[in-house]
Protein backbone atom coordinates (compact mmCIF):
# COMPACT_ATOMS: atom_id res chain seq x y z
CA UNK A 1 0.00 0.00 0.00
CA UNK A 2 0.93 3.36 -0.45
CA UNK A 3 1.21 5.81 2.60
CA UNK A 4 1.78 9.11 3.33
CA UNK A 5 2.48 10.00 7.26
CA UNK A 6 1.42 13.65 8.68
CA UNK A 7 3.78 14.42 11.34
CA UNK A 8 1.64 17.29 13.62
CA UNK A 9 4.03 17.21 16.75
CA UNK A 10 7.71 18.08 18.04
CA UNK A 11 10.22 15.54 19.13
CA UNK A 12 10.41 15.16 22.90
CA UNK A 13 7.87 17.25 23.50
CA UNK A 14 5.13 14.68 22.07
CA UNK A 15 5.21 10.91 22.14
CA UNK A 16 3.50 11.10 17.93
CA UNK A 17 7.18 12.14 16.64
CA UNK A 18 7.92 8.77 17.58
CA UNK A 19 4.81 7.05 17.31
CA UNK A 20 5.00 8.17 13.57
CA UNK A 21 8.85 6.75 13.29
CA UNK A 22 7.83 3.32 14.67
CA UNK A 23 5.10 2.93 12.16
CA UNK A 24 7.01 4.25 9.26
CA UNK A 25 9.42 1.91 10.08
CA UNK A 26 7.69 -0.95 10.40
CA UNK A 27 5.31 -0.55 7.51
CA UNK A 28 8.36 -0.15 5.27
CA UNK A 29 9.40 -3.77 6.91
CA UNK A 30 6.22 -5.03 5.68
CA UNK A 31 6.91 -4.10 2.24
CA UNK A 32 4.53 -1.02 1.80
CA UNK A 33 5.90 2.29 -0.14
CA UNK A 34 6.07 5.72 1.36
CA UNK A 35 4.86 8.32 -0.69
CA UNK A 36 5.98 11.24 1.62
CA UNK A 37 6.12 12.08 5.29
CA UNK A 38 4.60 15.35 5.97
CA UNK A 39 5.61 17.36 8.72
CA UNK A 40 3.54 20.40 9.93
CA UNK A 41 2.38 22.50 13.13
CA UNK A 42 5.59 21.76 15.85
CA UNK A 43 5.96 18.81 13.42
CA UNK A 44 8.46 20.70 11.47
CA UNK A 45 10.80 20.77 14.46
CA UNK A 46 11.58 17.34 13.59
CA UNK A 47 13.64 19.00 10.96
CA UNK A 48 16.65 20.77 13.00
CA UNK A 49 20.25 19.42 12.83
CA UNK A 50 20.73 21.35 15.65
CA UNK A 51 18.84 19.35 17.82
CA UNK A 52 21.48 17.61 21.07
CA UNK A 53 19.30 15.57 22.97
CA UNK A 54 21.32 13.51 25.96
CA UNK A 55 23.78 10.99 24.54
CA UNK A 56 21.81 8.12 26.30
CA UNK A 57 18.69 8.76 24.69
CA UNK A 58 17.11 8.65 21.03
CA UNK A 59 18.33 10.93 18.51
CA UNK A 60 15.24 11.64 16.61
CA UNK A 61 16.34 14.03 14.33
CA UNK A 62 19.23 11.87 13.25
CA UNK A 63 16.93 8.93 13.07
CA UNK A 64 14.22 10.46 10.66
CA UNK A 65 17.56 11.49 7.96
CA UNK A 66 18.69 7.99 8.66
CA UNK A 67 15.45 6.37 7.78
CA UNK A 68 15.54 8.94 4.38
CA UNK A 69 18.27 7.77 3.45
CA UNK A 70 18.04 4.12 3.80
CA UNK A 71 14.72 3.91 2.15
CA UNK A 72 14.94 7.38 0.05
CA UNK A 73 11.68 8.64 1.39
CA UNK A 74 10.71 12.15 0.69
CA UNK A 75 10.37 14.20 3.75
CA UNK A 76 8.61 17.75 3.64
CA UNK A 77 8.67 20.70 6.43
CA UNK A 78 5.93 22.83 5.63
CA UNK A 79 6.90 26.14 4.40
CA UNK A 80 4.49 28.47 6.25
CA UNK A 81 4.81 26.10 9.61
CA UNK A 82 8.68 26.12 9.31
CA UNK A 83 9.57 30.13 8.86
CA UNK A 84 7.13 30.62 12.05
CA UNK A 85 9.19 27.97 13.89
CA UNK A 86 12.79 28.77 12.68
CA UNK A 87 13.31 26.05 10.47
CA UNK A 88 15.43 27.62 7.62
CA UNK A 89 17.09 25.97 4.41
CA UNK A 90 19.75 27.87 1.91
CA UNK A 91 16.90 28.73 0.00
CA UNK A 92 14.91 30.05 2.66
CA UNK A 93 17.79 31.46 4.69
CA UNK A 94 18.49 33.68 0.89
CA UNK A 95 14.79 34.61 0.72
CA UNK A 96 14.19 35.92 4.02
CA UNK A 97 17.14 37.57 4.65
CA UNK A 98 18.87 34.73 7.55
CA UNK A 99 21.86 34.52 8.87
CA UNK A 100 21.66 30.85 9.40
CA UNK A 101 20.31 27.59 8.08
CA UNK A 102 19.42 24.34 10.46
CA UNK A 103 17.58 21.98 8.44
CA UNK A 104 18.71 18.05 8.78
CA UNK A 105 19.92 16.10 6.18
CA UNK A 106 16.75 14.28 4.00
CA UNK A 107 14.35 16.86 4.44
CA UNK A 108 13.47 19.54 2.49
CA UNK A 109 11.20 22.95 2.73
CA UNK A 110 8.20 23.12 0.49
CA UNK A 111 4.56 23.87 0.10
CA UNK A 112 0.81 23.00 1.86
CA UNK A 113 0.35 21.59 -1.93
CA UNK A 114 2.56 18.81 -1.11
CA UNK A 115 0.31 17.61 1.74
CA UNK A 116 -2.96 17.36 -0.54
CA UNK A 117 -0.51 15.95 -3.10
CA UNK A 118 -0.02 13.25 -0.39
CA UNK A 119 -3.63 13.09 0.26
CA UNK A 120 -4.38 12.35 -3.78
CA UNK A 121 -1.68 10.11 -4.60
CA UNK A 122 -1.63 7.53 -1.12
CA UNK A 123 -3.66 5.09 -0.81
CA UNK A 124 -3.90 5.74 2.76
CA UNK A 125 -2.86 9.36 4.50
CA UNK A 126 -1.97 8.61 8.35
CA UNK A 127 -2.27 11.54 10.59
CA UNK A 128 -0.01 11.22 13.82
CA UNK A 129 -0.81 14.50 16.23
CA UNK A 130 -2.40 15.25 19.40
CA UNK B 1 -13.43 15.49 -11.99
CA UNK B 2 -14.09 11.81 -11.92
CA UNK B 3 -11.43 10.94 -9.96
CA UNK B 4 -11.83 13.35 -7.06
CA UNK B 5 -11.23 12.47 -3.58
CA UNK B 6 -13.35 13.11 -0.67
CA UNK B 7 -11.72 15.02 1.43
CA UNK B 8 -12.91 16.09 5.32
CA UNK B 9 -10.99 18.42 7.44
CA UNK B 10 -11.68 17.71 11.44
CA UNK B 11 -11.37 20.68 13.69
CA UNK B 12 -11.60 19.99 17.18
CA UNK B 13 -9.71 22.41 19.06
CA UNK B 14 -10.38 25.82 20.16
CA UNK B 15 -9.11 29.06 17.53
CA UNK B 16 -6.14 30.66 20.01
CA UNK B 17 -4.84 28.32 22.69
CA UNK B 18 -3.03 26.65 19.95
CA UNK B 19 -2.29 27.32 16.35
CA UNK B 20 -4.28 24.06 15.04
CA UNK B 21 -7.29 25.87 13.91
CA UNK B 22 -5.17 28.50 12.19
CA UNK B 23 -2.74 26.04 10.18
CA UNK B 24 -5.96 23.45 9.60
CA UNK B 25 -7.68 26.84 8.08
CA UNK B 26 -4.61 27.49 5.43
CA UNK B 27 -4.41 23.65 4.73
CA UNK B 28 -7.76 23.92 3.98
CA UNK B 29 -7.20 27.31 1.82
CA UNK B 30 -4.32 25.74 0.03
CA UNK B 31 -5.85 22.36 -0.63
CA UNK B 32 -9.09 24.28 -2.07
CA UNK B 33 -6.79 24.84 -5.84
CA UNK B 34 -6.57 20.50 -6.11
CA UNK B 35 -10.15 20.58 -7.04
CA UNK B 36 -11.19 17.51 -4.76
CA UNK B 37 -14.48 16.78 -3.23
CA UNK B 38 -13.79 19.09 0.13
CA UNK B 39 -15.75 18.74 3.21
CA UNK B 40 -14.76 20.39 6.88
CA UNK B 41 -16.07 19.34 9.96
CA UNK B 42 -16.13 21.39 13.75
CA UNK B 43 -17.06 19.25 16.53
CA UNK B 44 -15.36 19.50 20.21
CA UNK B 45 -13.80 22.67 20.87
CA UNK B 46 -13.04 23.53 17.08
CA UNK B 47 -17.08 24.43 17.27
CA UNK B 48 -15.40 27.65 19.20
CA UNK B 49 -13.31 28.36 15.56
CA UNK B 50 -16.69 29.60 14.15
CA UNK B 51 -18.15 31.77 16.85
CA UNK B 52 -19.28 35.03 16.24
CA UNK B 53 -18.00 38.25 17.48
CA UNK B 54 -14.68 36.87 18.47
CA UNK B 55 -12.02 39.71 19.74
CA UNK B 56 -8.67 38.89 19.64
CA UNK B 57 -7.69 42.92 20.88
CA UNK B 58 -6.88 41.26 24.49
CA UNK B 59 -4.57 38.31 23.41
CA UNK B 60 -2.56 40.21 21.10
CA UNK B 61 -3.11 37.19 18.45
CA UNK B 62 -4.47 37.94 14.62
CA UNK B 63 -8.11 37.43 14.65
CA UNK B 64 -8.62 34.49 11.59
CA UNK B 65 -12.33 34.11 12.63
CA UNK B 66 -13.55 36.82 9.39
CA UNK B 67 -11.66 34.34 6.80
CA UNK B 68 -14.20 31.49 7.68
CA UNK B 69 -17.01 33.72 6.08
CA UNK B 70 -14.06 33.59 2.78
CA UNK B 71 -14.47 29.36 2.57
CA UNK B 72 -17.27 29.53 0.20
CA UNK B 73 -15.58 31.47 -2.87
CA UNK B 74 -13.01 29.06 -2.51
CA UNK B 75 -15.93 25.90 -3.12
CA UNK B 76 -16.21 24.44 0.06
CA UNK B 77 -19.45 24.53 1.05
CA UNK B 78 -20.37 21.50 3.07
CA UNK B 79 -19.36 22.82 6.23
CA UNK B 80 -20.17 19.89 9.44
CA UNK B 81 -21.25 20.99 12.56
CA UNK B 82 -21.97 18.36 15.38
CA UNK B 83 -24.99 19.35 17.49
CA UNK B 84 -23.60 17.96 20.56
CA UNK B 85 -20.73 19.46 20.77
CA UNK B 86 -22.25 22.54 20.39
CA UNK B 87 -24.96 21.48 23.71
CA UNK B 88 -22.21 20.29 25.61
CA UNK B 89 -20.69 23.87 25.85
CA UNK B 90 -24.19 25.76 25.57
CA UNK B 91 -24.24 27.03 22.29
CA UNK B 92 -26.32 26.68 19.67
CA UNK B 93 -26.05 27.52 15.62
CA UNK B 94 -27.58 31.25 16.47
CA UNK B 95 -23.94 31.86 18.44
CA UNK B 96 -21.87 31.21 15.28
CA UNK B 97 -21.16 32.65 12.12
CA UNK B 98 -23.42 32.36 9.07
CA UNK B 99 -21.51 30.93 6.64
CA UNK B 100 -23.11 30.53 3.12
CA UNK B 101 -22.11 30.10 -0.45
CA UNK B 102 -23.57 30.97 -4.25
CA UNK B 103 -25.06 28.34 -6.13
CA UNK B 104 -23.65 29.75 -9.86
CA UNK B 105 -26.34 26.57 -11.71
CA UNK B 106 -29.27 28.43 -9.46
CA UNK B 107 -28.63 32.23 -10.57
CA UNK B 108 -25.97 32.68 -7.24
CA UNK B 109 -28.41 31.88 -4.92
CA UNK B 110 -27.09 31.97 -1.77
CA UNK B 111 -26.68 28.92 0.24
CA UNK B 112 -26.21 28.36 4.02
CA UNK B 113 -22.99 26.00 4.01
CA UNK B 114 -23.17 24.86 7.89
CA UNK B 115 -25.27 21.66 7.74
CA UNK B 116 -25.92 20.69 11.75
CA UNK B 117 -25.36 17.01 12.09
CA UNK B 118 -25.96 14.80 15.35
CA UNK B 119 -22.91 12.75 16.44
CA UNK B 120 -24.05 9.21 14.59
CA UNK B 121 -24.64 11.27 11.78
CA UNK B 122 -21.24 12.86 11.84
CA UNK B 123 -19.98 9.23 11.65
CA UNK B 124 -21.51 7.96 8.63
CA UNK B 125 -20.35 10.56 7.36
CA UNK B 126 -16.62 11.00 8.24
CA UNK B 127 -17.12 6.65 7.44
CA UNK B 128 -18.10 8.11 3.61
CA UNK B 129 -14.70 10.46 3.38
CA UNK B 130 -11.40 8.92 1.44
CA UNK B 131 -9.11 10.99 3.03
CA UNK B 132 -9.33 12.53 6.93
CA UNK B 133 -7.08 15.19 7.99
CA UNK B 134 -7.55 15.47 11.86
CA UNK B 135 -6.62 18.91 13.32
Amino acid sequence: MKLTIQVNEGPYQHQSADTAYHFAKAALEKGHEIFRIFFYHDGVNNGTRLTTPPQDDRNIVRRWSELAEAHNIDMVLCVAAAQRRGIVDDGEAERNGKDATNIAPGFRISGLGQLVEGGIESDRLIVFGD
Amino acid sequence: MSDAKKFMYINRKAPYGTIYAWESLEVVLIGAAFEQDVSVTFMDDGVYQLTKGQDTTGIGMKNFSPTYSALGDFEVTKIYVEKESLEERGLSLDDLQHLVWEDEDEDYAEKDSIRLVSRAELADVLAGQDVLFNF
